[in-house]
């Protein structure tokens, strides 16, 4: 059937500077740009365009330009561009409108209304560069307190700890899965986790063996609900194991690797057969209830022996709160929640743009409520979905959080434009594909340098916020909400972050 | 001073007090009970440290006589005498109150609206669903109970053979006003003068602060109050008086008390090791150190402080952990001094033999009948 849609994008050539390299043509995926050498002349293909910027960003004489068509309907408050050519999609297709990436929907971002304090007179600032400046953070269950026995004069720890790991920046990377994305970009995540002294999630891909005697050391595993990948030496290998019950980008459902992405190395790494589809169903079949939870948790601590904390990652939703109580209550270790903005490979439109609630309320609430219950030190709580810089990163953890997933980062310091078509398997930046032609431009040694200078430029800029807040240490940050003032923000809203406005 | 509180939401607790202040504390090793002359004259020595909104004096061995009873020293704001009604049913209900009397003032001191400042000599007497709450906690239990449910009456302080004597004012003007150098001996005297940069003072806010035989006077402004707090709700400290010392004194009662840590592992839990130092450590300090660090990460105190704590049989000194605020020890003798500055202990001692500087993070640990704080004078910078 004819498709009503109108191109998303408008693809300009200046050909005063084109010089017919032909780059533009080779890098499309999606065939947007035709060279006619009868001709002598390019040829746009303005519907199949995405706006992925790779023809831009690669043209040697800066000859290309894609911008969004915006304005071609009449303008309408309610009936606004997308959502008539999701309506125009759906009537060609009937099928359910797929999308990729976060919530592009102008929901608040409340870290864009929340400032940070900093010393004047009666505390000095302390000047990173000069002084010492402790970024480093613990994952794990904290005992209630330390049993320390003298011998000689000399203490000694009298107590056995609950596993927990050292990060030496509180960031660590989202679990996006070998199959959602491809191997030079998992193998990037992982070499720079590794360099920068931090952790990558594996998602539920599987960890590849070859990868594991390296990287397992930096990994967090994931056992979500179509257990990919689950062995005994998958779980014994890594750091921590995570139980995936929900996503940010699409809470309440589960995923889809479709076969045509199951390669025979994904196959082997997922044990599944080539070619078949990599159905996630929505809920744990093993888990439909908080006990059912608290079961595999200790399934996962006796076949470890107790080795390795547990997370357990969560959607951000509306009773998020009492949801992370029963985790942690359930024996969690970790609980990681992923809010609205969080990303996704694919994802139903309807899903991700309409579900969920954003991550800083949850964030909020989840630390409060823990902390009401007198169970906070229990358990480490990972703030995910739509951190998007070191500010975000450290109001985060000023509300609340122990660590910061970063996912969509990652990728856009991997190349990722947010062009949102993920699930299309044509990503040009190589980065969520599985089409060799497409990988192979990503090479994981500069790839990993990338997403190393990420990590260390955030470092720095977490480091000299802190040092300006006049502390050295960023425990004395966590929770830390005195430090917080709202801008712009409603009364409710103020009252949910635990936060006073600005001036007050 | 406990006071349970608990608020709905934290955009309604109050802001902290900040402030500035001047500490000095001298103990006799050998227990030999003093007067308060030197810690009077010191405090006076510093008196640009101060702004006259708030000063303070602890003593132990102050009561030899009642020194088996719980000694509350409670005022009455604005001479309530409601107020003292209340509270004196109430102690007859819970104590056997083996003495009271109105705590002595020189009236020709004029301070800024003085309450009025009784103390009771009391033992507990339990209901038989409380017999087995051990002494200190009933009384604790009931000193918050006082001060959170009963306006205008203070618990100033409820420990054993200790008292704490504070107000709006210099704290020589305080001093004077209680007649301490006349009235009282103990072989523990702990001053504070104090600089709020943000409230008026008001007469519960000044410092000593104290639990049980538990004093803190604190200078300093902890920029980790936030965290401190909130680690310390957990464990059902509800901080009410909003300043950086009440943080402290919490911490004491739950690391040292209720946990029962020596005070050389909680100077490392509020000003811990870098971990660049405790990557060179040997292994067991490592992992001790380590230990420490990940357990009570939130109660380190984070910001410029130095702190006086001090209990029976014990005083100890502490600042923060890269020194961003002063403090002195010096000793002559049996005599042990710590000071916001080495001056004061210079003006109240001559003849001083040692004066020495800890550094950060390092306690100056002074013991009845031992030679403890010797060992910072090793480690002094």
């Amino acid at each position: 059937m004819q498709s009503y849609l109108l191109s998303e994008f408008i693809v300009e050539r200046r050909e005063d500077r084109c010089i017919h390299c032909r780059v533009c043509e080779r890098q499309c995926a999606n065939e947007v740009h035709l060279y006619d050498a009868e001709l002598d002349r390019f040829f746009s293909s303005e519907k199949d365009c995405v706006g992925c910027q790779r023809c831009v960003t690669l043209c040697p004489t800066d000859a290309l330009y894609v911008r969004p068509r915006l304005e071609d309907y009449r303008p309408n408050s309610s009936w606004t561009r997308d959502k008539m050519q999701n309506l125009k999609k759906q009537a060609a297709t009937g099928g359910v409108v797929l999308t990729g990436s976060g919530n592009d929907k102008p929901f608040r971002v409340y870290w864009d209304h929340l400032l940070l304090n900093a010393s004047q007179v009666t505390n000095p600032s302390i000047d990173p560069l000069r002084e010492p400046m402790e970024l480093q953070t613990f994952l794990g269950r904290k005992p209630d307190t330390l049993k320390i026995e003298f011998s000689d004069g000399k203490a000694k720890l009298g107590s056995e700890l609950y596993p927990n790991v050292m990060l030496q920046i509180p960031l660590v990377f989202s679990a996006m899965s070998l199959g959602a994305i491809s191997y030079p970009a998992f193998k990037s995540l992982a070499m720079a986790a590794k360099e920068a002294g931090v952790l990558f999630n594996t998602g539920e891909g599987g960890l590849p063996v070859e990868m594991r005697d390296e990287y397992a050391d930096c990994a967090i595993v994931q056992c979500a609900s179509g257990r990919f990948g689950v062995d005994l030496d998958y779980l014994n290998c890594a750091r921590i194991i995570e139980i995936k019950i929900g996503q940010g980008a699409k809470p309440g459902i589960g995923g889809h690797l479709p076969g045509e992405k199951v390669s025979d190395y994904i196959a082997q790494t997922r044990m599944i057969p080539r070619g078949t589809d990599a159905l996630s169903p929505a809920p744990q079949h093993d888990i439909y209830s908080i006990e059912d939870l608290s079961m595999l948790i200790y399934a996962l601590k006796e076949a470890t022996n107790y080795t390795k904390p547990v997370s357990v990652k969560i959607a951000a939703v509306h009773n998020v709160a009492a949801i992370a109580s029963g985790i942690v209550r359930a024996g969690a270790d970790i609980v990681a929640i992923d809010g609205i903005r969080g990303g996704t490979g694919a994802a139903p439109l309807a899903t991700r743009d309409n579900v969920g609630i954003p991550m800083e309320l949850a964030l909020a609430s989840v630390d409060k409520r823990l902390r009401d219950e007198g169970i906070r030190n229990k358990c480490s709580v990972i703030a995910a979905g739509g951190i998007r810089s070191s500010a975000d990163a450290i109001k985060a953890i000023a509300l609340g959080a122990d660590a910061v997933y970063i996912g969509t980062a990652a990728l856009v310091a991997m190349g990722c434009t947010l062009c949102q078509k993920c699930y299309t398997g044509k990503c040009n930046w190589g980065i969520c594909t599985q089409n060799p032609f497409l990988t192979k431009r990503l090479n994981p040694e500069l790839t990993s340098q990338r997403l190393l200078n990420l990590l260390r430029g955030w470092g720095h800029e977490i480091q000299e916020m802190l040092g300006g807040l006049g502390v050295n240490a960023i425990e004395s940050l966590r929770a830390n909400r005195e430090h917080l003032r709202g801008v712009g923000l409603e009364e409710w809203e103020l009252n949910v972050l635990g936060v006073k406005g600005a001036g007050e | 001073m406990l006071v349970q509180q608990y608020y709905q939401n934290e955009r309604f607790v109050p802001d902290k007090e900040m402030d500035a202040c001047g500490l000095f504390g001298v103990m006799h090793t050998g227990g030999v009970r003093f007067g308060g002359q030197m810690a009077i004259d010191a405090i006076k020595n510093m008196k640009v440290r101060g702004s006259g909104l708030g000063g303070g004096f602890a003593i132990y061995g102050l009561y030899p006589k009642y020194k088996d009873h719980y000694a509350l020293h409670i005022i009455y704001q604005d001479k309530n005498m409601a107020a003292k009604k209340v509270v004196e049913a109430f102690l007859k209900k819970h104590f056997y109150v083996v003495f009271d009397e109105e705590i002595p003032t020189n009236p020709d001191i004029h301070l800024f609206a003085p309450p009025l400042a009784w103390r009771y000599f009391v033992a507990p007497q339990k209901g038989s669903a409380e017999e087995n709450i051990p002494d200190d906690e009933y009384v604790i239990s009931k000193v918050m109970h006082l001060n959170s449910h009963i306006d205008d009456a203070y618990v100033f302080s409820s420990g054993k053979d200790v008292g704490v004597f504070k107000g709006v004012g210099f704290p020589e003007e305080i001093a004077d006003y209680f007649m301490l150098d006349k009235l009282y001996e103990g072989y523990i005297w702990t001053v504070h003068s104090r600089f709020p940069t943000n409230t008026p003072g008001w007469w519960g806010g000044a410092h000593p602060l104290s639990i049980l035989d538990w004093t803190v006077v604190h200078n300093g402004e902890i920029s980790s109050y936030g965290s401190n707090r909130r680690f310390l709700e957990m464990h059902n400290y509800y901080c009410t008086l909003h300043t950086d010392t009440e943080v402290l004194a919490y911490a004491v009662d739950l690391l040292m008390r209720r946990q029962e840590l020596p005070i050389e592992v909680v100077a490392k839990i509020f000003a811990p090791p870098m971990w660049e130092a405790i990557r060179q450590m040997n292994d067991n300090d490592k992992e001790l150190y380590t230990a420490l660090r990940m357990t009570y990460a939130p109660l380190l105190m984070n910001g410029p402080f130095t702190v006086i704590v001090a209990h029976h049989n014990e005083m100890i000194g502490l600042t923060d952990r890269i020194r961003l605020r002063p403090i002195t020890a010096g000793a002559k003798g049996d005599l042990v001094f710590l000071s916001s500055e080495e001056a004061a202990i210079r003006a109240v001692c001559p003849d001083l033999e040692l004066a020495w500087t800890p550094p950060g993070g390092e306690p100056v640990v002074v013991r009845l009948n031992t030679r403890d704080h010797l060992q910072s004078l090793n480690k002094s910078i």
